[in-house]
């Protein structure tokens, strides 16, 4: 009998325990959020003014709710893209961001506000659109480099197509009105949710849901799914059809909000490593933790990025200065990566 | 008795410009409730056949039938039911725990949709115990070593429960003990009632534990039965291409190459293993 190591333990019990966590988190940064902005006064409103105030109740509900709920589902739909990513290709540091999707995205919507139209639902789907032939680029490249290993090459791939796809967003902005278009394509770099109103939420969230219910409908068969191919098919699975199901369902999300919310950065390839951190490797678990996770995080960056200034500041910075930072953290205390 | 596998002049052709002819006519059956070595040069053609018994490689001509019904006669996941791989080595990416990855041999019997049931963790756990590893349920699999790590693949393939069980190379990356661990744990499961296959190019290892030993050579089989017919000086020099001595230690053939040979009182005890 093999002697018995001292390790790691992952009792699977102890692990549902952080899930009710985050999701309390999340109800608590939500209802905060809802409190918190610059009217009347800098930072806090008091809930009676809901009653007192008809200003204050038509901002809460025409508003803060909408963004509120739209901040946390953008969250949630990049850090469950993001962990959907790094299994399906077997590797944690890939995100939507390193294979084109994002920048796909935004060449998609900047060419759709110029050429076509700047209704939401001809950008989103235009950005859709582009952010799957940004994955598509990406992967093909791939599959032609001649240098590295698997991993290495889908990252190179991916930084490839996403310079392609910025330059392009460049020679866009390049062409573009600068009183009329430019401001529009200029909001996609930065990020932001201000100009989130109910419809464009609606919008968002009928592509987003059904996406992001797929994927925590698959999440067991996700750990499958990291597996070599050869181990997936031997146990039953149709690897390259079900990668691809899944790969469609996280670009159709990631697309969705990035049409309405731009790039924000670093969530999807932060928060799942924050996750399986908490939760383990199981993405039973990793995934709606992963969504728990980057709908709290982002949620409470846009927080700060109502809050202050007296201006916005747009809050795909402020998710990229934290998740940089968390980055970080995590990389230099060993804790990304699962090979040692 | 209809063999529990048989395969019907195999032929299978990679893709590509110089695609050659990995398999070339190959036939075999195999006997229920025996372990079969596919042994072999480098290249002759092991990993291909075993990934066609599989069903991953569709040959290009000619039939594999299971139990009597052809392949096509079977749906993925009926096939994944009844064969399963213990593949080389793998790699592992994320930290899982020793229990969940052996969950996932719970697969062909889980739709796209469900999560394992507690009765698939009782299996994952009946299969953590039958290989021995019981010990290590709670451990993450990216901090086993390779031995731990070759069992946990073989626990996953018996959570599969599947009739026949097909290693690829099971002793390529393991060290003395590691090697006597896992030809152990093959004889036990054959008598269990498992249908054991594996390739190795090594015939000492084929020697060890074999009950049937399959010679291929180029995409051919050059000769297929009992071990000690098949294990001879003439028949694994034509396999490998070289002179070799075959001789009788505790009744295991062992085998030596001319260079061995010179030096066969100190490599003998490395040799059984």
């Amino acid at each position: 009998m093999p002697q018995r190591l001292p390790d790691r333990l992952h009792p699977p019990l102890a692990r549902r325990r952080p899930c009710a966590a985050l999701v309390l988190l999340l109800l608590l940064a939500l209802s905060l959020s809802l409190f918190l902005g610059r009217y009347p006064h800098p930072y806090w409103m008091p809930p009676r003014l809901l009653h007192e105030d008809a200003l204050a109740a038509r901002l809460f509900f025409r508003l803060r709710l909408p963004r509120v709920l739209a901040a946390a589902l953008t969250g949630g739909a990049l850090a469950a893209a993001g962990l959907v990513m790094q299994m399906i290709f077997r590797n944690p540091l890939v995100s939507p961001g390193f294979l084109g999707v994002s920048q796909g995205a935004a060449f998609g919507a900047a060419f759709a506000i110029l050429f076509l139209t700047s209704a939401p639902l001809a950008v989103q789907s235009s950005s859709a659109l582009f952010a799957l032939l940004g994955l598509l680029f990406s992967y093909r490249l791939a599959r032609h480099l001649r240098y590295g290993g698997w991993a290495l090459r889908l990252v190179l791939a991916g930084i490839a197509v996403s310079a392609l796809f910025s330059s392009g967003v460049g020679l866009l902005k390049y062409l573009a009105d600068p009183l009329r278009t430019l401001p529009e394509i200029v909001f996609w770099m930065l990020g932001g949710l201000w100009a989130i109103r109910w419809e464009s939420l609606g919008y968002v969230a009928l592509l987003t849901l059904p996406a992001l219910l797929l994927l925590y409908l698959m999440r067991w068969r996700l750990n499958l799914l990291s597996l070599d191919d050869e181990t997936a098919f031997s146990l039953g699975a149709e690897p390259v059809r079900e990668r691809g199901l899944l790969l469609t369902a996280a670009v159709v999300a990631t697309a969705a909000v990035v049409s309405v919310a731009g790039i924000i950065g670093w969530v999807g390839l932060i928060v799942p490593h924050l996750a399986r951190r908490i939760v383990g490797a199981d993405a039973q678990r990793a995934l709606p933790a992963s969504m728990l996770i980057g709908a709290s995080f982002t949620l409470l960056c846009d927080d700060l990025a109502r809050l202050l200034l007296a201006g916005e500041i747009p809050l795909g910075i402020l998710t990229s200065l934290f998740g940089a930072l968390l980055f970080a953290v995590l990389l230099s205390r060993g804790m990304i990566g699962g090979r040692r | 008795m209809t063999p529990i596998l048989s395969l019907h002049d195999l032929h299978f052709r990679y893709d590509g410009p110089q695609g050659r002819e990995a398999l070339a006519g190959l036939s075999l059956a195999l006997t229920a409730g025996t372990i079969t070595a596919i042994l072999g040069p480098n290249g002759a053609g092991k990993t291909t056949l075993l990934h066609t018994m599989l069903g991953r490689l569709r040959p290009t001509a000619g039939e594999i039938r299971f139990e009597g019904r052809p392949f096509s006669a079977y749906s993925r996941r009926e096939l994944s039911r009844r064969i399963g791989l213990v593949p080389q080595s793998e790699h592992a990416a994320f930290e899982f725990s020793v229990l969940d990855y052996v969950l996932l041999g719970r697969t062909p019997y889980l739709g796209l949709l469900e999560v394992p049931r507690e009765e698939d963790y009782r299996a994952a756990e009946k299969a953590l115990a039958t290989v021995g590893i019981a010990h290590l349920r709670d451990r993450t699999v990216t901090t086993l070593s390779g031995g731990e790590r070759q069992m946990v693949m073989v626990a996953r393939a018996l959570a599969q429960r599947p009739r026949l069980l097909l290693l690829d190379e099971p002793t390529a990356h393991l060290d003395l003990s590691n090697r006597g661990r896992i030809l152990g744990l093959m004889g036990r499961l054959r008598d269990e009632g498992f249908t054991v296959v594996f390739t190795t190019h090594d015939p000492n290892i084929a020697a060890l534990v074999a009950d049937e030993v399959i010679l291929i050579r180029r995409g051919r089989v050059l000769h297929s039965g009992p071990r000690d017919e098949a294990l001879t000086a003439d028949r694994l020099g034509e396999t490998y291409g070289l002179p070799v001595r075959v001789v009788q230690v505790d009744g295991h053939p062992i085998v030596l190459t001319q260079e061995t040979s010179l030096s066969d009182e100190v490599d003998l005890d490395a040799q059984l293993g």
